[in-house]
């Protein structure tokens, strides 16, 4: 019986033939990230070494991974100290794959991971943040974890007690329309599927869609694939995603490409013809409460924020400069921008994108995870509705219950902040 | 035996449980002054110690989705809780095994605040009403770290045996 693509890593990364759907497994992991909330994992994995006898030391210096991203620069003193201590614990294990809060080579764990060259395909990557399911972009298998289990892995250096998950293949095929683009299309299977139909499942896509999609596009599929509880999404590993590890991320050594076997047993199949799809929205406050662009066009606006690990890329800040070029945001909204890395920040203001955005009334802040999870950067007042190209609209995500937060592409919240209202960017944003 | 102190609805996320703002906390002695920050009558109870340990959490489903911050299991099994949820989301349900959170997935579960609930076996009883229901158990492999005290004595016992 053959593998879906997930099956063959996991096999491979068991050193098994082959597995099948519900096994238990402990694969060894390639990768292990790890942001602020690493300050939780490392006390964790002193406490497993206390009593033992034995030295405190990573299964791995070289593969694990520390960015911090979430609170930089720090909001509080008691992140400045979680930061430090990590970076004591950076130093003392002799882990090399750290990007401190530095305007050459910081940013979003979600962008550097890929843009670093950290990941490739037939990789285990995990990582204490949902968002990990972001490098299945790259095909890998990655998923979120919890800080314990992390401290488990770098003792041991592997996942303890994986099941095999089962497989959703999404087929989708068709040309995305003008002003529509991946987060158009993975808000719609999220609403289709809803925010637990694919809990414990992984999502493998496939289509000419995906063939066509660029790296940076299959990374906002991929990212906001656990929004529909997927364990992780993936994307089987092609000439894209060698051209995205040569020519973007620098990878020099020999890549080796395999996909899922095509007699794979998947539990389900989703087909999607994405030439139909219009630009799609996130209402309050669920990820799968979507709705067309239409059906909420004219909404009031207090704040837009573009960024995040969804839709901070360059071709994200393109497509809103794109639209805000030589336009004023209206003076009853605001707009924050939170580039996903320095990198992108960079090339963003080489490309004049930062400048457009920024003579247009934008915030261009430093990268980083910014307004998204409510620290700080960006809180919204009470009765305060904000649009965001963000991946998560619960209550009380940006700092405030009282708060309300839609989800859109970069299009819309660009051709939004024109008007201040949730606005159609195939009709207001030219 | 216990009561039920809280009964909330479907998709509860991580934010709810343990606000993102509250996140520079890490310590399990300190994250349970946060839990359900927002619903602050409930939070308030908890504080003032007003909720013995054991009470229960009555939930629907895709209990702690979202974030896998950890301090949403954390900061429940702090006033030491138990959580009956039609089902739970992943990250969650794995965080709460390792932290040794006391969680029941009973998908037929009806109960109202102030109920009294009691675990027997694989049935959940609501005393309140007469009813029960049955209780799906935890696959055999987080079973094994349940029965450890939580993934950190389970890592470290493999730590000790070689791996």
């Amino acid at each position: 019986m053959g593998m879906t693509y997930v099956q063959k890593i996991l096999a491979r990364a068991c050193g098994k033939e082959s597995v099948e759907v519900g096994d238990v497994v402990e694969p060894k992991v390639h990768l292990a990230m790890s942001h602020e909330n690493g300050a939780m994992a490392m006390n964790q994995f002193v406490e497993i070494y206390k009593g033992t006898d034995l030295e405190a030391k990573v299964w791995d210096p070289d593969r694990i991974a520390i960015i911090f991203d979430h609170r930089i620069p720090a909001e509080s003193a008691k992140t400045a100290t979680n930061q430090k201590k990590l970076r004591d614990f950076v130093v003392n294990q002799k882990i090399s794959k750290f990007h401190d809060i530095r305007g050459d080579e910081g940013g979003i764990c979600h962008q550097i991971l890929p843009e670093y060259g950290y990941v490739r395909p037939g990789y285990v990557v995990v990582g204490t943040d949902s968002h990990t399911t972001s490098h299945g972009a790259l095909g890998a298998f990655a998923f979120g974890i919890g800080a314990t289990e992390m401290a488990a892995v770098w003792t041991l250096g592997h996942v303890l007690n994986v099941e095999v998950p089962a497989t959703i293949k999404v087929d989708v095929n068709g040309k995305l329309a003008e002003y529509v683009g991946p987060k158009d299309l993975i808000l719609y299977l999220i609403g289709k599927i809803t925010a637990e139909g694919a809990n414990f499942r992984v999502l493998e896509y496939h289509g000419d869609t995906f063939k066509n999609m660029s790296t940076s596009g299959r990374l906002v599929v991929c990212n906001m694939s656990v929004e529909a509880g997927a364990t992780s999404g993936i994307v089987p590993a092609d000439d894209e995603t060698l051209r995205y590890l040569k020519q973007e991320a620098g990878v020099s050594d020999k890549l080796e490409l395999f996909g899922p076997d095509d007699d794979a047993v998947y539990e389900q199949v989703i087909e999607i013809d994405a030439s139909t799809l219009a630009p799609q929205i996130a209402c309050p406050h669920m990820v799968d409460n979507i709705k067309t662009v239409d059906e909420v066009a004219g909404t009031k606006i207090d704040q837009i924020v573009i960024g995040s690990c969804t839709n901070g890329r360059l071709d994200d800040l393109e497509a809103a400069a794109r639209i805000l070029k030589g336009k004023k945001i209206a003076r009853t909204t605001r707009m924050l921008v939170f580039p996903a890395s320095w990198r992108i920040y960079r090339e963003a203001l080489k490309r004049g994108y930062l400048n457009d955005l920024s003579e247009a009334g934008a915030v261009v802040c430093n990268p980083g995870c910014g307004a998204c999870l409510g620290v700080h950067q960006g809180a919204l007042g009470d009765n305060e509705v904000a649009l965001a190209t963000t991946n998560r609209n619960f209550k009380g995500r940006m700092g405030n219950p009282k708060a309300e937060v839609y989800l859109c592409s970069p299009d819309v919240a660009a051709a939004s902040a024109v008007t201040g209202t949730i606005t159609d960017p195939r009709a207001g944003g030219r | 035996m216990g009561k039920i102190v809280l009964k909330v609805g479907d998709d509860v996320s991580t934010d709810i449980i343990y606000p993102g703002r509250f996140m520079a906390t890490v310590l399990p002695t300190e994250t349970p002054q946060y839990t359900f920050a927002d619903e602050t009558e409930f939070n308030k109870k908890l504080n003032a110690g007003e909720i013995p340990q054991g009470s229960f959490i009555v939930a629907g489903e895709n209990f702690g989705c979202g974030s896998s911050r950890e301090q949403a299991a954390s900061c429940l099994k702090g006033w030491e809780l138990v959580i009956v949820a039609k089902h739970f989301a992943r990250i969650f349900l794995q965080n709460a095994i390792n932290l040794g959170l006391q969680m029941v997935i009973c998908p037929d579960i009806e109960a109202e605040e102030g109920d009294e609930l009691q675990i027997e076996g694989e049935v959940l009883k609501n005393l309140t009403s007469g009813k029960e229901f049955k209780i799906v158990p935890l696959p055999p492999a987080r079973q094994a770290i349940i029965d450890a005290g939580g993934l950190v004595a389970y890592t470290r016992a493999r730590l000790l045996a070689g791996k």
